[in-house]
């Protein structure tokens, strides 16, 4: 199995842990990331507003230049999903925005949203199979009680993102399962971290931060995973020792056997 | 059209978003996790778009503690997307010359050894032009 991989900004600098554990995980399970050769930042959000199409053009390439090699599009970091993803969404439903950004890139073919953005979580979900990634566990997490923290990026708009139930999502407690350990649901899980408001009013972040790992440590978790390096950051300073804050792809890299090699 | 009209038509088109669906219920409110902190929460400001007093919407708090986490959008049952007047609002504010929220000298001492990368460009991306 091959995919395109758009790794993002993030991963290669503050994130590249989650970026390696997933590449050796990858490898494990037999699926092939073939790196885009050329990507720019997505921009970290989705450019929300009608008029705005500049911003969405760094996307509509990594797009483009998936669909060309005939290719699904791979993206880990929750929020280059979010954005790439809702891009494809314009350029298949906005008339408007598929012909402005087509006429500002002048691509040898025009892109009208042909490719299937797909992130990990749902690689190993619908491609791959939780059941035929239990079967390739060695050292399954047996006992370990993992609270799944799923924010904001992969759920929402559902309309959009199509990745799972916006408030009652099963798809990370599922990944939880498969590598052997126990999934801890609770009540914040789907409730947004803080997010870049972290950079301008760091006690509101703060607050919510602690919140939700107030709200994970209650219900008995004794680690939490995301996908989000910004949710990582965030949780992790409103955690306690007691509790790790782990991207998701660590946990299943331990439990494939290749953490240390990819570390 | 006078000035009031004008404005309200431009975040209408920016926001492309109806804010005469909302019945007002408070839902979009209820799943904020910032509206204890704003001055004018998601459901107020949606009908103040539709009243027309976008003015008074410029520079309130509102405009930077929205986290764009769609927790609004999810739960309003009419399908108003509250996000996209807000962010409309805030474009209108930050396109303007000399009205950028966040500025680049303000970025060393914001930074930590942890802060992804996927924050500075995200902020930017929503306060400042
Ligand atoms: S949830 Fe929707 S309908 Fe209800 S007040 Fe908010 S915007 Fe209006
Ligand atoms: S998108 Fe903004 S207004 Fe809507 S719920 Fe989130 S923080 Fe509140």
């Amino acid at each position: 199995m091959t995919f395109s991989y758009y790794p993002g900004c993030t991963l290669r600098t503050k994130a590249v842990q989650l970026d390696s554990f997933a590449r050796k995980s990858a490898e494990a399970l037999g699926v092939h990331m073939q790196e885009l050769d050329e990507w720019q930042c997505c921009g970290g959000v989705y450019p929300l507003a009608k008029d705005e199409i500049a911003t969405k053009l760094s996307s509509v390439r990594a797009l483009a230049a998936a669909r060309d090699r005939g290719q699904e599009l791979l993206t880990l970091c929750a929020a280059c999903h979010n954005v790439l993803k809702r891009v494809n969404h314009d350029m298949q439903t906005d008339e408007t925005i598929c012909d402005r950004a087509n006429r500002y890139l002048q691509l040898p073919e025009p892109y009208r949203g042909e490719t299937t953005v797909l992130h990990y979580l749902e690689m190993l979900r619908d491609r791959v199979g939780f059941d035929r990634l239990k079967e390739q566990v060695k050292n399954p997490l047996t006992g370990m009680k993992v609270a799944a923290y799923y924010g904001c990026l992969l759920l929402r708009p559902s309309n959009v993102m199509a990745f799972d139930d916006p408030e009652n999502p099963t798809i990370l407690e599922d990944f939880i399962r498969a590598i052997g350990a126990t999934p801890v649901v609770f009540p914040y899980r789907n409730e947004c971290c803080g997010g870049y408001v972290t950079l301008q009013k760091k006690e509101f972040a703060d607050s919510r931060a602690a919140l939700l790992c107030r709200s994970a440590a209650e219900a008995g978790a004794e680690a939490v995973i995301t996908a989000c390096p910004l949710c990582l950051y965030n949780l992790q300073r409103g955690a306690d020792e007691n509790l790790p804050i782990y991207y998701f792809t660590q946990l299943l890299a331990r439990a494939l056997g290749v953490e240390e090699e990819a570390a | 059209m006078n000035e009031r009209e004008t404005l309200k038509q431009t975040v209408l088109a920016i926001a492309g978003a109806n804010p005469r669906k909302c019945m007002k219920c408070g839902k979009c409110t209820g799943a904020c996790p910032a509206f204890d902190e704003m001055e004018v929460p998601p459901h107020r400001f949606v009908s103040m778009v539709e009243e027309g007093r976008v003015e008074e919407l410029l520079g309130t708090r509102s405009l930077w503690l929205c986290l764009t986490c769609f927790a609004c959008v999810e739960r309003c049952p009419r399908g108003v997307v509250p996000a996209r007047f807000i962010e409309a609002v805030r474009l209108v504010q930050v396109r303007c010359q000399g009205q950028n929220h966040l500025k680049a000298e303000q970025i060393p001492d914001a930074l930590d050894e942890e802060l992804p990368q996927q924050a500075i460009v995200s902020a930017f991306r929503k306060y400042s032009k």
